[in-house]
């Protein structure tokens, strides 16, 4: 049911007419400067996003890849939850493709006679130290480094060449110019500046950015790497949790970051639902962690899919580095770097799929793994869910909201409307129930803008972009009342 | 159903006779789940590659049904009812021949299978490659759980060609490139699969389950439903025949087994 487990070539006719298997996004990350957003898709496909910063009425231009992007819809829950339309004039700018390269081809491996995917598992920009921009970008196999630049002038009047770039005859060359630089029509151009290969025998998973800006961490199953930025045929091996014999395995690395100030911390999870810390000062190998985050299981609550629905699929520290935010199937947890001995917040994204799990484990959702991220003050935390769901939660108060990303019901600069389970009791219009909840259409990649209130949120071939029209750049969007 | 999953209760046996049916049921659907589990374990070698974490969190719950199922005393109950296995009644739940990679255990035998080792004998060892997990009961031989899951940890690992010598000892394989990942594939292979012939004393319940195999490769299309692609290594051909034998004989059998040992149990206890 997952994407890993459909073959990106395969036979889907049936989903041709409505989403393109290649079209999937699988991945969305968001960059300060320039207020560019990077989504990449099963295809190898990267496409850049602009935020205009000037007010604009013009459409977004439309690219077969994301038909229904849609231009910054406010993002304010009512206290009441209605939907409000709001007037067209929105001052923020809109975000519109800005380029569009393939990352990374589908490739074979002739050792194993395995195909590697072109899917982009990760994007992650690196911070912008001069006029052009850097992103990473992984499949399973390698990490590519793009540069992302601008282009706004051309030299013009050459002497050995004319206007095509052919080159010209001399004898018809009577006298000497200068070239000029001349303005013409803004090109982006997208160069690979480096590639990172072989060093991963299993699939990556993670990428993160080291905040020294020289290097930078990859993670698969059972390993991390650490690369310098200018390095491609060298990498250091950090973490290593092979066992010597491979019958032995039981847990593997789900994710990895680096600390955002402390260049010699990073994190990484395990399907066990633990954390480590560690510290590159204390040995080259960081096989034992410098700090172990582990909740004590509940015995009572103990099934056969307790420890499936432990497995971590998302770690990120916060902006100011002293908290984690996990997610696992059933919750995202708030962790605090000197607290090991469990979360200091854990809140409940759906959990009423608790007694769904045996269905969720036959149809293999339960494998399915959900990002999290943080807003800009720590205060929020957001993450998806099922049926075009997702889930924003205000830390000071321990509420959260359900909103949806989902055509049908949001027009550009419309309110979003909170959106409730119903799981008993008295029953509101607009409820869902949760067996009419559809699995396919799951949200599992997001970014929040590192500065503004302003989501991204991936939903299958669709990337929906909220902002929150009331309080833009202040602490955290007005969540108003919640529920489920 | 589900719920009973998700609570994840266990019933004892002997907690009198309103709970057996509701034991009995949760056997069922317990056994259910195994199955389905060792089914998703078997597909992932079909695909392109594995995802390691899926393959991984479905071995260790395979794994957890296998311990609640011998910690429940299933297994042990039955064989020592039907005859004694001539172990001691409580340590051991089977006599494991653990399955090592290294070289110097190359007999070409079949391989049995380390099994969930019971109280101070775990095995730490995820129930190793080869076979499926069945119930193999009817006899007096230990009960053998035969596991599936290390198979499908590496496929791209797996390729391993009859008589390349499998060494565990290359456990120091690679360095981080992966340019050598055949070299270390084979030190590393799970699902190297070398039951084609019948082990030396081996039990007859062993007998009976690889019997009907023949060492022909299978179509895979006939064994499973939507798979395409025929498999590339024919060692797994013969996994998925048991895929299929044991969809068709070990599930009746395991129900009727614990039918069995519901009836047994009411012997024993005396009820």
């Amino acid at each position: 049911m997952g994407e890993d487990t459909e073959s990106s070539k395969g036979n889907h006719s049936f989903l041709r007419d409505y989403v393109t298997e290649a079209d999937v996004i699988s991945t969305v990350d968001s960059t300060t400067q320039e207020n560019l957003l990077a989504t990449g898709d099963k295809g190898g496909r990267v496409v850049v996003f602009q935020r205009e910063t000037v007010s604009s009425l013009l459409p977004p231009t439309s690219s077969h890849l994301l038909s229904s992007l849609l231009p910054l819809p406010p993002l304010l829950s009512q206290p009441k939850g209605e939907l409000d339309q709001v007037g067209e004039t929105g001052e923020s700018g809109e975000y519109n493709v800005y380029s569009t390269f393939q990352s990374h081809e589908p490739d074979f491996d002739y050792l194993k006679s395995l195909e590697i995917e072109e899917k982009i598992n990760k994007i992650r920009w690196l911070p912008q130290q001069n006029a052009a921009h850097f992103l990473l970008s992984t499949n399973d196999k390698t990490i590519k480094l793009w540069k992302v630049s601008e282009r706004d002038k051309q030299p013009e009047g050459y002497n050995l060449k004319d206007e095509e770039g052919r080159v010209k005859d001399i004898s018809t060359v009577t006298s000497l110019q200068v070239p000029v630089l001349r303005p013409t029509d803004l090109m982006v151009e997208v160069r690979p500046r480096r590639v990172f290969s072989n060093g991963h025998t299993y699939h990556v998973n993670s990428i993160s950015v080291n905040s020294d800006g020289e290097t930078y961490l990859s993670a698969d199953d059972l390993r991390i790497n650490m690369w310098h930025l200018g390095i491609t045929d060298r990498s250091f091996n950090i973490v290593d949790i092979k066992p010597a014999n491979m019958e032995e395995l039981t847990e593997v690395i789900t994710a990895a970051e680096f600390h955002p100030h402390h260049c010699h911390l990073f994190v990484y999870s395990s399907s066990k639902g633990s954390l480590r810390l560690c510290d590159m000062r204390a040995s080259a190998l960081c096989d034992r962690h410098t700090k172990l985050f582990e909740e004590p299981e509940d015995p009572g609550s103990r099934s056969f899919f307790s420890e499936i629905v432990s497995s971590v699929s998302d770690v990120k520290f916060s902006h100011n580095g002293r908290y984690l935010l996990t997610r696992d199937y059933l919750t995202a947890k708030v962790w605090d770097l000197h607290m090991e001995k469990g979360p200091v917040e854990t809140y409940q994204v759906h959990d009423y799929l608790r007694t769904k799990l045996c269905s969720l484990y036959e149809n293999d959702c339960i494998f399915d793994k959900f990002e999290c991220v943080w807003n800009s003050s720590d205060s929020v935390i957001m993450t998806g869910a099922y049926n075009s769901f997702f889930r924003m939660f205000d830390r000071e108060t321990g509420r959260g909201v359900t909103l949806e990303a989902w055509r049908e019901t949001s027009k550009p600069r419309a309110v979003l409307r909170t959106r409730r389970i119903y799981t008993g009791g008295k029953r509101r219009r607009g409820d869902v129930g949760v067996d009419s909840l559809d699995f396919t259409k799951k949200i599992l990649h997001m970014a929040w803008h590192p500065e503004e209130n302003i989501i991204a949120i991936a939903s299958t071939n669709n990337l929906y972009i909220f902002q929150d029209r009331v309080s833009p750049d202040t602490q955290g969007p007005d969540l108003g009342s919640d529920t489920i | 159903m589900a719920n009973m999953y998700s609570k994840g209760t266990k019933r004892k046996f002997s907690d009198g006779v309103d709970n057996k049916a509701v034991a009995a049921s949760y056997s069922l659907q317990r056994q259910s789940l195994l199955d389905m589990s060792l089914l998703k374990l078997q597909l992932c070698h079909m695909l392109a590659e594995p995802n390691l974490c899926r393959s991984v969190l479905i071995a260790n719950t395979v794994r957890q049904i296998q311990e609640e199922m011998a910690h429940d005393g299933s297994w042990q109950v039955v064989t020592e009812a039907l005859g004694g296995s001539g172990h001691g009644p409580s340590d051991r739940l089977v006599d494991t021949e653990v399955l090592c990679q290294s070289s110097e255990q190359q007999d070409g035998g079949p391989r049995l299978y380390s099994v969930m080792g019971y109280d101070g004998c775990r095995e730490e060892e995820v129930v190793t490659d080869k076979a499926l997990c069945s119930v193999v009961v009817g006899d007096r031989a230990p009960a053998l759980l035969l596991g599936t899951i290390g198979h499908c940890w590496d496929r791209g690992e797996l390729r391993v060609e009859d008589g390349v010598s499998k060494d565990s000892g290359t456990g120091e394989e690679e360095g981080t490139k992966s340019g050598e990942g055949a070299k270390m594939a084979t030190g590393q292979v799970f699902g190297t699969f070398e039951i084609k012939n019948g082990a030396p004393g081996s039990d007859p319940a062993l007998e009976e389950l690889f019997s009907d195999v023949d060492a022909s490769y299978y179509d895979l299309d006939t064994m499973l439903t939507g798979m395409q692609s025929a498999p590339k290594m024919g060692p797994y051909d013969f996994l998925d025949s048991l895929a299929s034998s044991h969809g068709s004989v070990s599930n009746s059998s395991c129900r009727a087994d614990l039918n069995e040992l519901d009836h047994i149990m009411e012997i024993i206890v005396g009820s």
